[in-house]
C-alpha cells in the first residue's frame, strides 16, 4: 500500500514541504501525490528528483494530477 | 502521458528571466519612469490612482502591461489547458494580506521585480531593498516549515476564474473610451498625471503587447520573485532563482547598451536614501508575498490561470495603494511618508498575527 499525499488546493510551496516531509519519513518506497495544478505537478516531481527519487507516473484525474513517486 | 513544458526547464526559466530582462528596460526607453520599465506594485498603484481610489497627481495611469499581465496568462492557460477555476483559500485574509504588501512596497517603492531593475539600473539602494525582501521571505518560511497554511481551495465555476481577467478588460475598454487627453488630468471617468512617473508611459498598444507577452512567457514558466528567494531558503532549490538572477544581469547589460545605467545611491529616479525603511519596508512585502504564496506579478499571472484567491491578493495591492497614498504611508524621493513608519510596525503586527495563528499539520 503507498503512501499518499493529498495537496489539492493547497498553495506554493505546501505541496512541496509535504512530499518533502512524506520522502523523509519514508526514506524509500512509493508515495503517491494528489495535485491539483501543473505547476504543483512540476513542483513536485522537481523537488523529488532532486532527493534521487524518480517520477513513475504521472495521471490526469478529474480533480487534478496523481503523481507516483519510487525510490528503491 | 502529460505533455512537456520547455518554459518550465531550467534553461526556460531562465530564458524568460532574460527576455524580462531586455523588455523591460527597453519599456523605459520607450517612455516608462526610470527603472521601473515593469513595477507590478507602482503600477498597480498607478491604477489605483486613474480610478481615483487615492489623488496623488504624479502616479495616475491605467497601466496597460498590468492589463496584459492577466491576459496574456489566461490565453496560455486556455492554449495550454492550464485554466483551473478554484477559490475560497482565506480570501478575507489575502486580501489584507495584498493591502500590506503594497503598503511595504511604496515605502521602498517598488515590487521586487523594481527592485532588481533598480539595482540593473545602478541604483544601490535596492540592495537595502532586495535584503529586507530576502529577510521577510525567511520570515514567511520559518511560518511554512511549521505548518503556515491558508487552507485549502475549491474547484468552482469557470466563471468565478474569469472576474479578474474581465475587470482587466473592462480597464482596458475604459482606456479606449476614455483616451488620454494632452494636458488634461481627467477623461471621462480616468484620471491621467500630467507631470510625474504616472506622466511616463510607453505607447499603449506597446505597453499592452509586452504585457501579453510576459504575461504568457510567465504563465508557462512559473515566474515568481517570491518563489525565487524562498524555494532557495526552503529546499536550496536554485531552479526560481536563476530566472531572477538572469533578470537582473541581463536588465544590466541592456540598460548599459540603452545609457541608462547611473550608479549610486543618491539622486536615483523615484528612490530615497533611507536605508532601514529601503529594508523594513521591503520585508513587510516580503512576508506577506510569502505568506501569500506569490509576489506580486505571480498572484496576476495565478489570477490569469483561474486562482480566485490570488484575484483577492491582488484586489488588495490596488486599495492597499489608495490607502497607502490617501494615508501619507507611501514614500517618495523625499523620503518616507509622514505615516510610513507606523504603516510598517501595523503590518508586521498583521502579518506575524496571521502567521501564527494560521498553523496546522495537514498531513
Amino acid at each position: 500500500m503507498a503512501a499518499t499525499v493529498d495537496a489539492r488546493g493547497l498553495s506554493c510551496p505546501q505541496p512541496v514541504i509535504l512530499t518533502m516531509n512524506k520522502i523523509k519519513e519514508l526514506g524509500t518506497g512509493q508515495i503517491e501525490v494528489l495535485v491539483d495544478t501543473d505547476t504543483s505537478k512540476e513542483n513536485v516531481s522537481r523537488a523529488a528528483k532532486s532527493k534521487g527519487w524518480t517520477v513513475a507516473d504521472v495521471t490526469e484525474e478529474q480533480t487534478g494530477y496523481r503523481v507516483t513517486l519510487l525510490k528503491e | 502521458m502529460v505533455k512537456r513544458n520547455v518554459l518550465a526547464t531550467l534553461y526556460g526559466i531562465m530564458g524568460v528571466g532574460a527576455i524580462i530582462g531586455i523588455l523591460a528596460p527597453l519599456l523605459q526607453y520607450w517612455g516608462n519612469p526610470a527603472n521601473m520599465g515593469i513595477c507590478v506594485a507602482c503600477f498597480d498603484r498607478d491604477i489605483a490612482g486613474a480610478l481615483g481610489l487615492h489623488r496623488a497627481d504624479v502616479v495616475q495611469y491605467m497601466r496597460p502591461e498590468i492589463i496584459g499581465f492577466v491576459l496574456g496568462s489566461l490565453i496560455a492557460a486556455l492554449i495550454f489547458r492550464e485554466y483551473r477555476p478554484r477559490a475560497g483559500s482565506a480570501p478575507i485574509v489575502r486580501f489584507i494580506l495584498g493591502v500590506f504588501a503594497m503598503i511595504g512596497a511604496l515605502v521602498f517603492l517598488g515590487c521586487p521585480w523594481r527592485a532588481l531593475l533598480r539595482l540593473a539600473g545602478g541604483d544601490l539602494n535596492a540592495i537595502l531593498g532586495l535584503l529586507g525582501l530576502a529577510f521577510g521571505i525567511w520570515i514567511g518560511t520559518l511560518f511554512l516549515k511549521q505548518g503556515f497554511t491558508l487552507g485549502r481551495s475549491e474547484k468552482t465555476y469557470p466563471s468565478v476564474g474569469l472576474i479578474l481577467p474581465l475587470v482587466m478588460l473592462g480597464f482596458l475598454v475604459l482606456m479606449f473610451i476614455f483616451p488620454q487627453v494632452e494636458g488634461e488630468p481627467k477623461s471621462g471617468v480616468l484620471f491621467y498625471s500630467i507631470k510625474g512617473p504616472g506622466s511616463q508611459h510607453a505607447p499603449l498598444f506597446v505597453s499592452l503587447a509586452v504585457g501579453l507577452a510576459v504575461g504568457i512567457l510567465a504563465q508557462r514558466s512559473r515566474f515568481c520573485t517570491m518563489g525565487a528567494i524562498r524555494d532557495l531558503l526552503l529546499f536550496r532549490q536554485l531552479h526560481l532563482f536563476s530566472g531572477f538572477v538572469a533578470l537582473a544581469v541581463v536588465a544590466f547589460f541592456t540598460n548599459l547598451v540603452l545609457g541608462q545605467f547611473n550608479l549610486g545611491f543618491a539622486n536615483q529616479p523615484v528612490a530615497h536614501t533611507m536605508h532601514v525603511w529601503n529594508f523594513f519596508g521591503m520585508a513587510l512585502a516580503g512576508l506577506a508575498f510569502a505568506l501569500g504564496g506569490g509576489c506580486p506579478g505571480r498572484q496576476l499571472f495565478l489570477s490569469g490561470e483561474g486562482d480566485g484567491d490570488a484575484a483577492v491578493f491582488v484586489i488588495g495591492m490596488i486599495v492597499g495603494a489608495g490607502i497607502a497614498h490617501n494615508f501619507g504611508l507611501a514614500s517618495s524621493p523625499g523620503g518616507i511618508g509622514p505615516h510610513g513608519i507606523a504603516a510598517v510596525v501595523v503590518g508586521f503586527a498583521v502579518c506575524l498575527f496571521i502567521g501564527f495563528t494560521m498553523r496546522k499539520k495537514i498531513a
